[in-house]
């Protein structure tokens, strides 16, 4: 099954939210900057978690973002993942500051490792475009294998 | 010396053999039985229980819990209240109980949580954060979670799945003692664990806890009160919280979590050390929870777990008793009872009650519960009386 093609749960968007996900089908990465702090933010607030300042204004985000951490997924924790299966999950240090957990693209034979350069790689799945990830060189390109 | 205060006592305890499936069973009959249990251990009458400490009931009592389980036990508490913490939600019942009984609220309080498991669990339609930015991205459920936690320790510190397979092999080895765990006929090796099925990666099958149904229940009282009652005291000593996120994603840390703050402050109130316990009863819903709260509590230092367990002989009869009950790796996890069940282990080994696995001269126990994803901390202290 192609990962556009997955059942999967919806994102369950909010009126605050609304502007993200929005960016998101244009294959944008949309973060909030809080105006008193300084600081990005994300997932979206309607406060900053840092000094609670209410006057959080949108941005596109680089794109760009370091690995965390990675999980290879084998037994989905939702059954609309199953036909992907094995897939893989990380979390992203973006490059403004805060941390996103999002989906890992990833080529036949492209090792992944903590600490990987990502680069934003907006996908269809399930039927709507999310703010995937995928590494800023893959092995091949980095090894010449 | 350093005076060793009680904050309050555990006079009673109730567990329920756990099981794979209960049917047409409700919580409210599990609670019943080991509320009922937890008093008679204690030698209480109902009506001598005036406080009530109960946890959520996903998808069967979403709201007014503590009326709805004081009603069906025939009790009137004086005070009553849930406490939702996830696995922390055991041991952070027995220190607000002892808070409640101190601040003159109350004299003995029932905390009790249970769990039926039906074919199709309930779930509860969440509509939060998690759900919004982990879920469509494909990560559902504490698994993927703690293998996310579990790849960074390894990245960090270069811990090795064997490292991890250890603390599961041990586990069941201690849970062979303990006829009522899940797993108390079927030892399991490290290279069992390793040749387990892959959950997500790094994180085998046989590393994460087997969930079932089942039931713990303390009943906690006043020092003064419990002089009148027939059994052997176990004092709590000191105790710590401390919660730190939600989801993964926002953690401060991967490599440490919230446990380390409330280890300190629950330590630092008894006067005690780490390495001055005779019973180490660490939370384990994944071996990765085990290796984190070895380095958070001090025993070593970060990165060193795996060095540290080959060290040390964690059964009832070794140098640093972990889980003697089996954990909940061993012993199964009744969902958020799975947590007061290394209250109530610590308390029969406190009491020299563990028939067949007891410590000698259990004085000191280190009580842990962790809850969602390395975020909701409480680190209790136990004494002898
Ligand atoms: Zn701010």
């Amino acid at each position: 099954m192609d990962i556009a093609d997955l059942k999967v749960p919806a994102p369950t968007m909010t009126a605050l939210t609304t502007p993200f996900w929005n960016a998101a089908q244009q294959g944008r990465l949309t973060i909030q900057r809080c105006e008193a702090c300084g600081k990005a933010i994300f997932y979206p607030r309607g406060v900053c978690p840092h000094c609670w300042g209410t006057a959080l204004q949108w941005e596109d985000a680089s794109g760009r973002g370091l690995l965390k951490s990675f999980s290879v997924v084998h037994r989905p924790g939702h059954p609309g993942w199953l036909p992907i299966a094995p897939y893989t999950v990380g979390l992203v240090e973006l490059a403004e500051g805060p941390t996103m957990l999002s989906f890992i693209l990833r080529d036949p034979g492209d090792e992944i490792a903590v600490g990987a350069a990502m680069q934003l790689a907006p996908t269809l799945i399930g039927g709507r475009i999310l703010p995937a990830f995928r590494q800023q060189t893959t092995f091949h390109e980095r090894t010449g294998k | 010396m350093t005076m060793r205060r009680s904050k309050g006592v555990i006079a009673g305890i109730g567990e329920l053999r756990p099981v794979r499936r209960t049917e047409g069973v409700t919580t409210l009959e599990l609670i019943a039985e080991v509320s009922r249990r937890a008093a008679m251990d204690a030698g209480l009458e109902p009506g001598q229980i005036d406080g009530l400490l109960v946890g959520p009931q996903v998808g069967e009592t979403p709201q007014h819990v503590p009326a709805t389980v004081a009603e069906y036990l025939g009790l009137q508490p004086a005070m009553a209240n849930v406490v939702d913490l996830g696995g922390a939600s055991g041991p952070g019942m027995v220190w607000r109980a002892a808070a409640a009984i101190e601040a003159g609220m109350c004299e003995a309080v029932l905390c009790v949580l249970a769990n039926t498991r039906d074919e199709t669990p309930a779930r509860s339609p969440n509509r939060n954060p998690i759900r919004e930015f982990d879920v469509p991205f494909g990560a559902s459920g504490a698994n993927i979670s703690y293998a996310l936690l579990m790849q960074a320790h390894m990245a960090a510190y270069g811990s090795t799945p064997e490292d991890f397979a250890r603390i599961a092999a041990a586990e069941r080895a201690n849970a062979l003692k303990n006829p009522d765990a899940i797993f108390h006929d079927r030892p399991a090796t490290i290279d069992d664990i390793l040749s387990s099925p892959m959950v997500a990666s790094p994180l085998h099958l046989l590393e994460i806890v087997m969930p079932v149904a089942g039931g713990d229940a303390v009943i906690v009282v006043s020092a003064e009160r419990a002089r009148s009652l027939p059994r052997n005291s176990v004092h709590l000593l000191g105790a710590g919280e401390k919660v730190t996120h939600r989801a993964v994603s926002q953690a401060p840390s991967l490599t440490s979590g919230p446990l380390k703050a409330a280890m300190s402050r629950a330590l630092s109130q008894s006067g005690t050390t780490a390495d001055e316990m005779s019973l180490l009863s660490l939370y384990d819903c994944y071996t990765i929870m085990v290796a984190t709260t070895l380095e958070d509590s001090g025993l070593c230092g970060p990165g060193e777990f795996g060095a540290w367990l080959r060290q040390h002989d964690l059964s009832h009869a070794g140098d640093f008793p972990l889980n003697t009950h089996g954990g909940q790796l061993g012993f199964g996890q009744p969902d958020l009872a799975g947590g007061m069940t290394h209250v109530v282990e610590a308390v029969r080994q406190l009491r020299g009650d563990a028939h067949g696995r007891q410590i000698a001269n259990a004085r000191l126990a280190l009580v842990t519960g962790n809850g969602a994803t390395m975020s909701e901390a409480t680190a209790l202290v136990l004494g002898a009386g």
